[in-house]
């Protein structure tokens, strides 16, 4: 598998750093599983991020900040970490979707209860525990286009089956496309095989009529 | 920065936190959390500014690297940098109330790196010691920016805010000084 796009500097870094949303994250988590490449980049960063700690200026531990230490690993002494086992089975197959999306999924892509977006498309919502974003797991049907999804902000599409072409560009499994609301775009899923994308949005501006409010979940998203 | 422990070189930690993970070394462990327990209370006060909330946060840091210390893998990276990493998904638990996103090695699905591992470790501890030199010789303005955007919870826009700055200085001051700090890290 060779992936042709990647995370930016600027998304990786807020990654690396820790302030990026959870829907973002997940975005950018599910497509470092896949990519080796952006998690040496990962790892860079988190080496800098590390060397800053090391280079924090500082006064010296207080014995009290130790005491109390000492006092929590006394009552704590049960719960200790054993290394990491590998869990990896041979012989199974491969999921499509790759932790974290997939726990957050509850499952792998042939277990999934699917939403009718219309014209052949489906979605599932993904839950998440912050709502400044929305996540959902999409599903176009091969050669049609992707469903319009008004957005005014950020957009990030990982493609995790088939391919979807925007302009000159394609984006198979493992691409990350970064759109923001400048940029009008148009993906169309490629033929020979259903596109399956995590999109992840801001979370839409908040209508103030009530009746509105109402009448948007039915309009979906 | 504090002159008394500039001499403790970046291997030892790693020894130490080693002896932690295999035979819960308290002595160890006080060496490990003397020397860190402040730079975290600092990352997290950047962050909080609220000192007991610091406290707290580098607590409960310290706390997972007691118990998590068996899964530190000295090839993997610096002392320095798992510690980073803990903190930062601590910061994350509590002020964003959830789990961070974070890929599973384990994971079937996860595609493994081709590159073959040498001696990781030692690398590690050089790539460290050539990090730390470059990051003495960025331009302050330079650091400045480097810091910001590891330590305050904002984006490049609201720091170029902040700063008065424009947003393109900022960004090209990130990449300026990132591209040094890869660079020093690809030196073979």
């Amino acid at each position: 598998m060779s992936i042709n796009h990647h995370i930016s500097d600027e998304l990786l870094l807020r990654y690396a750093s820790g302030e990026l949303a959870e829907g973002w994250s997940l975005a950018v988590a599910t497509h470092l599983a896949l990519c080796p490449s952006c998690r040496q980049r990962l790892s860079k960063m988190e080496t800098i991020g590390g060397a800053l700690l090391e280079n924090i200026s500082t006064g010296a531990a207080s014995d009290d900040a130790w005491a109390r230490m000492r006092r929590r690993m006394d009552k704590a002494d049960v719960r200790v970490s054993q290394p990491m086992e590998d869990h990896r089975q041979a012989g199974r197959a491969e999921p499509i979707l790759p932790e974290p999306l997939r726990s957050y999924l509850g499952g792998d892509i042939d277990s999934l209860k699917w939403r009718s977006l219309g014209m052949g498309a489906y979605q599932i919502p993904i839950r998440l525990a912050d709502t400044s974003t929305i996540a959902r797991l999409l599903r176009i049907p091969a050669g049609k286009p992707v469903p319009e999804h008004g957005h005014a902000g950020q957009e990030l599409t990982l493609v995790l089956a088939g391919s979807f072409r925007d302009g000159s560009d394609v984006f198979a499994r493992g691409d990350l496309e970064e759109a923001d609301a400048s940029l009008t775009h148009q993906p169309l899923a490629s033929e020979g095989e259903d596109c399956i994308c995590l999109a992840v949005t801001d979370a839409p501006l908040k209508f103030k009529s009530w009746l509105v409010r109402l009448i948007q979940p039915v309009l979906g998203i | 920065m504090d002159e008394s422990d500039q001499e403790q070189p970046t291997d030892d930690m790693s020894g130490l936190l080693v002896s932690v993970g295999l035979n819960r070394d308290v002595e160890a462990f006080e060496v490990l959390f003397r020397h860190y327990a402040p730079r975290v209370k600092a990352y997290m006060a950047r962050l909080s500014r609220d000192g007991t909330a610091a406290e707290e946060l580098m607590q409960e840091t310290m706390m997972v690297v007691w118990n998590k210390a068996a899964q530190f893998e000295p090839s993997r990276g610096t002392v320095s940098t798992w510690i980073y990493t803990i903190a930062r998904n601590v910061r994350v638990d509590v002020y964003r109330r959830t789990k961070r996103p974070e890929f599973d090695l384990n994971d079937p699905a996860f595609v493994q790196d081709d590159a073959a591992p040498a001696d990781k470790a030692f690398e590690a501890f050089q790539e460290a010691e050539r990090l730390r030199r470059a990051m003495a010789a960025l331009p302050a303005e330079q650091l400045d920016l480097l810091k910001r955007s590891f330590y305050e919870d904002s984006s490049h826009s609201a720091i170029a805010e902040a700063l008065s700055i424009p947003l393109g200085t900022v960004k090209s001051r990130i990449r300026l000084a990132f591209a040094k700090l890869r660079a020093a890290l690809e030196e073979r």
